[in-house]
């Protein structure tokens, strides 16, 4: 079959270099993956295409790229599954990442992020002789975090880290997952603590791009919620994003449902001279909801039913 | 120009490399790892099925593990090194389990095992199928610890010799394009495999054999080249593998017919026979019009969807993503496909090679523990038992050493070999012309089955194309990050260890596990229980031959 890639190009030594569109059109085998048909280029069309891929069978990590727009790692995607009409695949280079050549881009960010979470284990006590005692469940479980293969991916399609590079980002946060997870790992409570502090596990705001992209089903941000849960129950429930979750839950339990005009003080706290700049800084907020009438009643009643709605969380709470 | 200087330098960063590199580390050295691609992207990442270790702690036995390492490299390993890995197995497991590998454990959380090919006691230790990546990132987790400084993206192009001892590395820095010399009292090479010399292969592209190169062109002589292993289960097409953790788990394999074809072969072990018998079956049903489209099936239905799920997740990913197989419900077309290199740069049990101041470890040495054919997980076990004894070994030598005046002008020869190839015009060839064309010809006769007319064919191909390299032309004249200058400067390596493949092929006069002959379809122990060697000289390739280290296991028919 005809295949047009519109790959997007940079040469760094260019004069005035900038980045530029160029399209190769070929013919290819039906079951021709997007990484295929880029070493074929390469190596019959225009050996000076630059682009990084070792084992081409998902494994490496080597090959994420933006496929139509999305991160993919490119040796795991059918040319079928992401052609137009016109048989036309557009390829760039990852996101939120520094682009040195072509398809190549610098991993030096993604790789400061992992080493910022102490990314080894850290056993407390005497070593013993032979192997840890681990549940078997453990492991599996913590496989599923160890599939990932540090391709950038998701760092790539982050929405959070598109606007702040302080965030963590999802595959450290994944990684920083796959100790706190661990059975063997006695410094979970340290981990926690620093994960809850800014750039940590409170800045996601749950937009599942990463989950969407990961091409090895590591869903980070599903990992990100379960470090939430660990770290409040560590008791480090004074991050921001700790209290807006905890005062979340209180009013919707109370009331059945949400009143954002409580929500905002009891995130911040009233008094918490910490905090007052940004209590402060959601009055405009609150001014502008005004004017377009969408302010909240400023009497908040409880739904009907709302009984319901308390033993719901009574059984949880319970269950937990 | 920047200086820069250790007291042992690690060439690699997989199992091996990262294995040396710590080993080097705890004993002090000030030591530095250099890799051509990032670490995790090392082909170790690429091992499914797990590792081998006989933990004698749980009544295992050691002898048993290396009896069947001595009767799969069909009498050709060296008994002494076998020993050696088998022996100090369980301990690299148990250390490897502290630093955090994430093993599958049993009901009682202990580790859990499964069984492998050669072998009839379960004891391999594995993560899923995702073993070698699972063991690289922890590796990775360890030298991050360990604040080791990384070459990362840097490509080693020659080693430095001064007064016949190795004394560093000239490397190509692949951002910069800048060549740098690194000055080293030792240096450990871990390189890995030599997968593109044939095509297909279960390797990855970054695998090319630079470190048996290096080692070979400053005279390092390569031990058993003629021993390759062609792995029983690779994908059609592609040849991508399907680990053999596959059988392991209980699948079994299939003709056209629908007959276990193996009861023929190996009555008793069947599937989970040694690789180069199970090969050598498949391949001869394929050739007696047996087969299903060039290839034999893998049918893995009766595991049912749990066991496949948990225990052979990522192969049930690479089916359905290749050939859009749900391995719970349909048998796998699989046929024999390259996959490991045995033989490698001649070392002893300390990874020492004859070059003072050059240890090698990994899959780029011949200890000998893997002999005519390498048992299935010996290869990690092998990484590690080997990468850290080169490690300490290098680290002992370099402390021993004074620092040695290395001129600069060591960078020349590698200067202006790049330069050539930069400024010559493109005059139609290519290097990945060149590279497929050897890939094919080794693939089509230096394969399962192998004779004498076959064998020369493709040295004199390899000949051919030898001549043809210096005319090749790089297209990219850039500095930053050239890929075509680095894939034709891997090809160079590449062409002379193809050499080295056919030569010690043609010297060896008999069969003898992945080496066998159409021709001469016998085991000669008489005239062959003996090693290959090949050298480097002005004059070309020059064969020797080196005795077999037998301890305990006297050599007996094989049948599995
Ligand atoms: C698909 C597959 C599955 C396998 N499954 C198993 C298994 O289940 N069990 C088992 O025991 N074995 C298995 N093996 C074999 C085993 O994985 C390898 O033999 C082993 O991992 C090799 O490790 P290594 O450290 O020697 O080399 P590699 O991991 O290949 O590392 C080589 C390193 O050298 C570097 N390098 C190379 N050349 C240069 C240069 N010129 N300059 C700078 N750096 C350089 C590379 O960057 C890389 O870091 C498998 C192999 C394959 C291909
Ligand atoms: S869910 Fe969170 S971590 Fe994942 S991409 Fe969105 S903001 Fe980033
Ligand atoms: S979490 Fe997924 S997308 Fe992100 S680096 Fe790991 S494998 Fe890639």
């Amino acid at each position: 079959m005809q295949v047009t890639l519109q790959v997007r190009r940079f040469n760094p030594e260019a004069p005035r270099a900038q980045p530029y569109e160029q399209e190769f059109t070929l013919d290819v085998p039906g079951y021709f993956t997007v990484l295929d048909t880029l070493i074929k280029v390469r190596e019959e069309m225009d050996p000076t295409l630059t682009l990084r891929c070792s084992c081409r069978a998902s494994i490496c990590g080597s090959c994420a790229m933006r496929v139509n727009g999305h991160a993919k790692l490119v040796c795991k995607t059918k040319l079928t599954s992401v052609m137009d009409a016109q048989g036309k695949v557009r390829v760039a280079p990852v996101g939120n990442m520094p682009v040195v050549k072509d398809l190549v881009v610098d991993m030096k960010p993604f790789w400061d992020k992992v080493r910022g979470v102490d990314p080894w284990l850290q056993p407390q006590g005497p070593e013993p002789k032979d192997e840890y005692l681990a549940p078997n469940e453990a492991m599996v479980h913590l496989t599923g975090v160890m599939m990932c293969i540090m391709c950038g991916a998701c760092v790539s399609d982050c929405t959070v880290l598109e606007v702040d590079s302080n965030f963590l980002g999802p595959a450290a946060l994944a990684k920083a997952y796959r100790f706190v997870g661990d059975p063997r790992d006695g410094a979970a409570k340290g981990r926690l603590g620093k994960l809850s502090e800014y750039g940590g596990i409170w800045d996601c705001t749950r937009c599942y791009e990463c989950v969407q992209v990961c091409p090895k089903g590591v869903a980070p941000m599903e990992r990100i919620m379960a470090l939430r849960d660990k770290a409040i129950v560590a008791g480090f429930d004074k991050a921001i994003g700790a209290r807006h979750t905890i005062a979340f839950g209180e009013i919707v339990g109370h009331s059945g449902r949400l009143d954002e005009l409580r929500l905002v003080p009891k995130t911040f706290g009233m008094f918490n001279p910490l905090h007052l700049p940004n209590l402060l800084g959601m009055i405009p907020v609150g001014l502008r909801a005004l004017r377009r009438r969408k302010l909240p009643p400023i009497r908040h009643k409880s739904i009907p039913g709302v009984e319901n709605v308390r033993r719901i969380f009574k059984k949880v709470e319970a269950g937990q | 120009m920047a200086v820069y200087e250790h007291d042992v330098l690690v060439v690699g960063a997989g199992l091996a490399g990262m294995r040396a590199t710590l080993a080097a580390h705890q004993k002090g050295a000030n030591v530095a790892m250099i890799t051509k691609v990032h670490p995790v992207r090392s082909h170790s990442n690429a091992a499914q099925g797990g590792i081998n270790a006989a933990l004698t702690s749980r009544g295992d036995s050691w002898e048993d593990h290396a009896q069947a390492t001595v009767k799969g490299s069909d009498y050709l390993g060296d008994q002494d090194a076998i020993e050696v890995m088998c022996q100090e197995a369980g301990d690299a497991i148990i250390e490897l389990e502290h630093m955090g590998v994430i093993f599958n454990r049993d009901e009682t959380g202990h580790l859990g095992t499964r069984r492998f090919g050669g072998q009839e006691v379960a004891r391999t230790f594995f993560v899923a199928d995702i073993t070698g990546a699972a063991i690289l990132q922890v590796l990775y987790e360890q030298v991050l610890k360990a604040q080791v400084r990384v070459y990362e993206e840097w490509f080693v192009t020659s080693l430095v010799m001064a007064d016949g001892e190795c004394r560093g590395v000239v490397a190509l820095e692949l951002m910069t394009g800048q060549l740098h010399l690194i000055k080293a009292k030792a240096v450990v090479l871990c390189t890995g495999g030599t997968g593109r010399i044939y095509e297909p292969t279960t390797n990855g592209l970054v695998v090319t054999g630079d470190g048996l190169a290096l080692a070979y062109r400053v005279g390092a002589p390569l031990l058993d080249m003629e021993m390759v292993q062609y792995h029983p289960t690779t994908l059609k097409g592609n040849g991508v593998l399907i680990t053999e953790a596959a059988r392991g788990e209980g699948a079994y394999l299939l003709n056209a017919k629908g007959e276990r074809f193996m009861e023929k072969y190996a009555p008793k072990l069947m599937e989970l026979a040694s690789r180069d018998v199970v090969s050598r079956a498949e391949q001869t049903e394929i050739n007696e019009g047996r087969g299903v489209d060039g290839c034999v099936l893998l049918d893995l239905r009766h595991l049912g969807k749990e066991v496949i799920e948990t225990k052979l997740g990522y192969i049930n990913e690479v089916a359905m993503d290749f050939l859009g197989i749900n391995l719970a419900e349909e048998p796998i077309p699989v046929r024999p496909g390259h996959h490991y290199q045995m033989g490698g740069i001649k070392t002893n049990v300390l990874g020492a090679t004859s070059i003072p101041g050059l240890y090698a470890a990994g899959e780029c040495a011949g200890v000998s523990v893997h002999g005519a054919n390498r048992l299935g997980a010996n290869s990690l076990l092998d990484t590690l038992i080997f990468g850290r004894r080169s490690g300490e070994a290098a680290t002992a030598h370099a402390k021993e050493q004074s620092p040695k005046e290395v001129p600069e002008s060591v960078l020349e020869a590698d200067g202006a070999l790049i330069r050539s190839f930069l400024e010559r015009k493109p005059k139609g060839d290519s290097w990945a012309r060149v590279r497929l064309e050897m890939g094919e010809t080794m693939n089509q006769y230096m394969a399962v089955f192998r004779n004498e007319e076959g064998m020369k064919a493709a040295l004199n191909k390899v000949c051919e194309l030898k001549e043809r390299y210096p005319r090749l032309a790089v297209q990219d004249k850039g500095q930053v990050f050239n890929t075509n200058l680095l894939f034709t400067l891997e090809l160079g390596f590449m062409l002379d260890i193809a050499e080295t493949i056919c030569v010690s092929g043609l010297a060896r006069k008999e069969s003898r596990g992945a080496h066998y002959r159409g021709d001469i379809p016998r085991r000669d122990d008489v005239n062959w229980l003996k090693h290959t060697v090949v050298s480097w000289t002005p004059e070309g390739t020059q064969m020797d031959f080196a005795p077999v280290t037998i301890t305990r296991w006297q050599p007996q028919e094989r049948r599995y």
